[in-house]
């Protein structure tokens, strides 16, 4: 029996959610949606509690080497779990007298505990559970709302593209196994022995496809913006912070821990996505006039961006990556609960062009959406510029100047719709349809929060960055 | 005369899998198709029997004879699907179709004559166990102890699934009348029935 106490330490948090969430499940099931509400604040004090146990569960492998808990997965479940904490707050102000499902809290919990083991796997068999868990989840959750069309249509494209990544990421995994004879990472490491055999490769080839499917990096971001779209907009916000986390974090330790010595192979892939990404996602954005489908492309360029620092493929790369991700998740946090606050008489109004007066209307309001999207632009002192700053510095550290040049230009691409935005809220005359309603005191204190800490994020930069590397000096 | 026994007994089932195969998408009636599917199962589970993998034989008869099969039965009976229109995209898919089913047998040969596998893959894969166990055996030894985290997370996998197919189907209409066994054992007879003096002649009015 390989099984004892320590294995259930390192495991904690995800233990916690999965018994919690069916007992959520039988509360909801006896309780109907009438409980909603309670349902869905236990459900985020949960995720943060599971956040809390994530910082102080002891570090160490367990169950036979399936899963490891080490200081890049707390940090990595840190952010998830905060995250999922916020989109299920931000859940409890958008359900309606139509819409009030009590199962949207619970497959939140279990979307959160499949990327929380996705990002401590230790296996090919645990990543494939890993996302087929919060993939699963995150499938019904974008497809809750079913009376609507674009829900619907969001949900069956996620599920029909997703289980087309997961077929594609199955097949990788099956030839990195026949070609190197396991499928924990030791043994995958260990068969590859420095020299990538051409089978290998293609496997490789076919995992890294799987995974950018989920992290929708272009060119496998065709689902992106429907879905971003159609899905309720607590869901898109924890599709857009959380998900992307964990699979972003799952990418990272698929690249540095079994095919670590195989850097040269990975990386010019690597370097395509993140190249794509950057361009397409600020190009195709400029466009857009639904601001969800905006955030989806802005989404898009910005894991092209932090791709950047995967291609590195050193420790400085994967720190820039995690503090561009932590501060990605805040932004993008403050950014969907100012979306949820965009309403007019109890409707939610989604076009861009509906911001136009808003700093006339409501001044905090318009203040805090200024903070966030500088901040997505990457304008110093504001925290999305330091993700940027060390991620290009460690692509050029790594001799990789002219994909930080290719970034730069595209960031300043970007900047040209992030900015548009706030010059329609500040600039443009209001339209005649009257002011967005008084957002709940939630959304008010997610995004003015949101924008506090990106506002002060340079006075702790360094305590950010420190824990960053000290995460990341576990792929030393 | 063992071995002519078994290589005889090994033909004679690979080719009735082959033949109710091809059957499986030549049938013109598409219930014949799902028949011989049935049998198509039936008879590589006879094969997965030769080879010693009685577990994989019988999740094989269970699972997809027992329930997928059947699932597939009730959708082609379910749907009514008529000759013609089984046939109706032939001409126009047939070549892609044919294409791609030689693409993919093409990856297949390439994948399985390369030696580049490693060495010891095959022998590992063909005798997955050392200790002198049965395949079933071996199998549970592994799954709840080794892999007991896969094991539990596909339970939980399980379980999301569940709620999803509920939570997306399950439709809470109003004004349909139900019987409420509580309701009818509350009633009394004060609320449903009502002596009134009628004088003759006159009605209730």
């Amino acid at each position: 029996m390989n099984s004892n106490f320590s294995d259930i330490a390192v495991i904690l948090p995800e233990l916690l959610l999965a018994v919690m969430g069916m007992a959520l499940l039988i509360w909801g099931a006896f309780r109907g949606n009438r409980d909603f509400h309670v349902i869905t604040l236990t459900a985020a004090a949960l995720m943060f509690a599971a956040a809390a146990v994530a910082i102080v569960s002891p570090t160490g492998g367990g169950f036979n080497n399936l899963f490891v808990n080490d200081a890049f997965s707390r940090f990595c479940k840190v952010v998830i779990f905060g995250a999922g904490g916020v989109s299920a707050l931000m859940a409890v102000t958008f359900s309606s007298d139509t819409f009030r499902r009590f199962e949207m809290p619970v497959l939140m919990i279990y979307a959160a505990t499949g990327l929380s083991i996705m990002v401590s796997a230790q296996d090919l068999m645990t990543v494939y559970l890993g996302i087929e868990l919060s993939s699963l989840s995150a499938y019904v959750l974008a497809a809750m709302r079913r009376d609507n069309l674009r829900a619907s249509e969001a949900g069956l494209k996620y599920f029909i593209l997703g289980a087309l990544s997961s077929v594609i990421l199955l097949y990788g995994m099956s030839l990195v196994y026949g070609y190197t004879g396991g499928t924990s990472f030791e043994a995958v490491a260990a068969g590859i022995g420095g020299d990538a055999s051409f089978g290998l490769i293609i496997g490789l080839v076919f995992l890294i496809a799987g995974l950018a499917f989920k992290i929708s990096a272009a060119p496998f971001h065709m689902w992106t913006p429907d879905v971003y779209q159609g899905a309720p907009t607590p869901i898109t916000a924890f599709l857009a912070t959380a998900s992307k986390m964990g699979a972003f974090a799952l990418v990272i330790r698929v690249m540095m821990e079994p095919f670590a010595d195989i850097t040269a192979e990975w990386r010019q892939i690597v370097i395509l996505l993140a190249i794509v990404s950057m361009v397409w996602g600020s190009l195709a954005a400029m466009w857009q006039t639904n601001i969800k489908r905006m955030m989806a492309y802005s989404s898009i360029g910005h894991m092209g961006f932090a791709l950047v620092g995967v291609a590195a493929g050193s420790e400085a790369g994967v720190t820039g990556c995690l503090v561009y991700l932590a501060t990605y998740v805040v932004m993008n946090l403050g950014a969907f609960a100012l979306i949820l606050s965009m309403k007019r008489a109890g409707r939610p109004v989604e076009s861009i062009t509906d911001l136009a007066g808003l700093s006339r209307n409501r001044l905090p309001m318009a203040l805090a959406l200024l903070v966030v999207f500088f901040s997505m632009a990457g304008i110093p002192p504001l925290a999305g510029f330091f993700g940027k700053f060390l991620v290009f510095t460690a692509a050029v550290e790594a001799g990789f100047w002219w994909l930080a040049v290719i970034g730069l230009v595209t960031s300043v691409l970007s900047a040209f719709y992030y900015i548009r935005i706030i010059k329609i809220a500040f600039f443009d005359e209001p339209t005649d349809d009257g002011e967005f309603d008084a957002a709940d005191v939630s959304l008010r204190a997610v995004y003015g929060l949101s924008a506090v800490f990106l506002l002060l994020f340079i006075a702790f930069v360094r305590f950010v960055v420190d824990w960053a590397s000290a995460s990341a000096s576990v792929f030393a | 005369m063992e071995e002519i026994i078994t290589g005889l007994t090994f033909y004679l089932f690979a080719a009735v899998t082959i033949a109710s195969a091809i059957m499986v998408v030549g049938s013109r009636n598409a219930v014949h198709s799902v028949l011989f599917l049935i049998l198509a199962f039936f008879t590589c589970s006879a094969l997965f029997v030769l080879r010693g993998a009685e577990f994989v034989a019988m999740i094989l008869v269970i699972v997809y004879v027992g329930a997928v099969a059947v699932l597939f039965l009730f959708v082609v009976m379910m749907l009514h699907v008529g000759e013609n229109r089984l046939f109706q995209g032939v001409r126009r898919f047939g070549v892609v179709g044919v294409l791609v089913g030689l693409a993919v047998a093409a990856e297949l040969i390439i994948v399985i004559s390369t030696r580049a596998f490693r060495q010891d893959t095959p022998a590992v894969a063909s005798n997955p166990t050392t200790a002198d166990l049965n395949v079933t055996e071996a199998l549970g030894q592994i799954l709840y102890t080794d892999y007991f985290l896969l094991f539990q997370m596909s339970g939980l996998v399980l379980l999301v699934a569940m709620i999803g197919a509920i939570t997306l189907t399950l439709r809470q209409r109003d004004g349909v009348k139900k019987q409420s066994i509580p309701q009818q054992i509350e009633r009394k007879r004060e609320d449903a029935v009502a002596l009134r003096k009628v004088e003759s002649g006159k009605g209730i009015g």
